[in-house]
């Protein structure tokens, strides 16, 4: 799924001069509702409350003296301020508050979306454009200096870490995968060691995952043409994918979803020449 | 009187990988200190969105950031096109360290 593009509205929770604090049990449960709704918060005691990449609106919150909810302007004018009183407010009504101020501008909500894309790590990466190659979904491309780099993060597929499986340097991360060093870990010589067994399994597969799905697609369609018993087939298909969903940890959905066999060939193809021609270039 | 570096907490909102006693106990610490900081709902989701307000994280003179792994936490600011000094940045790791051990690294000499 894409993600919206539109910033979050930033909250400043206000303690200072003009507010009563909070108390510690209130600050805490109504920051973690609105963290947890996708709002950037602040919580700030004395001090400016604009920041230079502030943008279009922002937000100030906070128990009011006397209810006194101050009018506040940007000095430059770039920012439209909006305060609200939270006097005696629970972190429901504070959150139908700050909803109700965003007044159904866009923003991405924790729930809707999962912000899945590969992070390279340049310490370790040798621009060795495996992940260019193997990529059917146009993720990577290079930078003008053929570079590789992350190019498309929204193509990327929700819960697969098969191009961070196919990396001889472990230089690929998914920061919300679980284990390591795929989530970042340090890398040890056992995990390069584990790496490698794996570009090795791939390998052994009949040159990538990718092939060898084209392998067993064919062989699946084929028989499905002489048997005609459709059953059948999506019982192999499912038993390939199974297997191959376990090799690689990628997930049943990205593999179901691949495209056909001839696009496939044609993917592997292009992200080949692409990767060819930048590694040739990086040589001159 | 040196300035105390600025905080920085990640909620992880969008894929809770951060254990929930880990973050709820950090979030708890820091509002209980007083201090004033910053707590964004996903660096990911930020870094997604190459939003500006990493920038703004990154150019401060000091500051400790309540995330994930270091590793993660340097390359995903480098993707939205700000890089962090690492000499001027301390990534506290909240998915390895317990809360209170992750929340007395961002306040450690909060007094001087």
């Amino acid at each position: 799924m894409t993600a919206s593009q539109a910033y979050p509205l930033r909250v400043v929770l206000y303690e200072g001069e003009g507010a009563l604090p909070l108390d510690q049990g209130t600050r805490s449960v109504v920051l973690a509702a609105l963290l947890d709704k996708g709002y950037a918060t602040t919580v700030a005691g004395k001090g400016a409350i604009v920041r230079d990449n502030d943008v279009e609106r922002l937000l100030v919150i906070g128990s009011f003296t006397a209810g006194n909810t101050p009018g506040l302007k940007d000095a430059e004018g770039k920012i439209e301020i909006l305060t609200r009183d939270i006097t005696g407010m629970d972190e429901v009504r504070v959150l139908e508050t700050v909803e109700s101020a965003r007044n159904g501008r866009a923003m991405n909500q924790p729930g809707s979306w999962k912000p899945w894309f590969p992070v390279i790590d340049y310490d370790r990466c040798t621009n060795c454009m495996q992940c260019l190659s193997f990529c059917l979904f146009d993720v990577y491309g290079v930078d003008s200096d053929d570079k590789i780099q992350v190019q498309n993060n929204d193509n990327c597929k929700t819960n697969c870490p098969a191009c961070s499986r196919v990396c001889p340097e472990v230089a690929i991360m998914f920061p919300k995968y679980s284990g390591g060093p795929i989530n970042g870990e340090p890398v040890n010589n056992s995990d390069l060691e584990r790496e490698k067994m794996k570009v090795d399994i791939s390998s052994l597969l009949g040159g990538d995952i990718y092939s060898r799905l084209r392998e067993r697609s064919e062989g699946a369609k084929s028989r499905f043409s002489k048997e005609r018993d459709s059953d059948k087939a999506l019982g192999e298909r499912k038993k390939c994918l199974t297997k191959l969903a376990a090799q690689g940890d990628i997930p049943m959905e990205v593999l179901a979803s691949l495209p056909s066999p001839e696009e496939i060939a044609i993917k592997v193809e292009e992200a080949g020449r692409k990767a060819k021609e930048a590694l040739a270039k990086s040589k001159h | 009187m040196s300035k105390s570096p600025g905080i920085v907490y990640c909620r992880c909102a969008y894929a809770q990988v951060v254990a929930d006693e880990v973050k709820d106990g950090v979030i708890k610490g820091l509002c209980a200190s007083g201090r004033s900081f910053d707590a964004v709902s996903d660096l990911c989701e930020m870094s997604a969105r190459k939003d500006p307000r990493l920038g703004a994280i990154a150019r401060q003179d000091n500051v400790r950031i309540a995330a994930c792994h270091p590793r993660a936490v340097k390359w995903l600011f480098h993707a939205a096109g700000v890089p962090l000094d690492d000499a001027r940045t301390e990534i506290v790791n909240m998915r390895e360290e317990n809360a209170a051990t992750a929340t007395a690294k961002l306040l450690e000499d909060d007094d001087c």
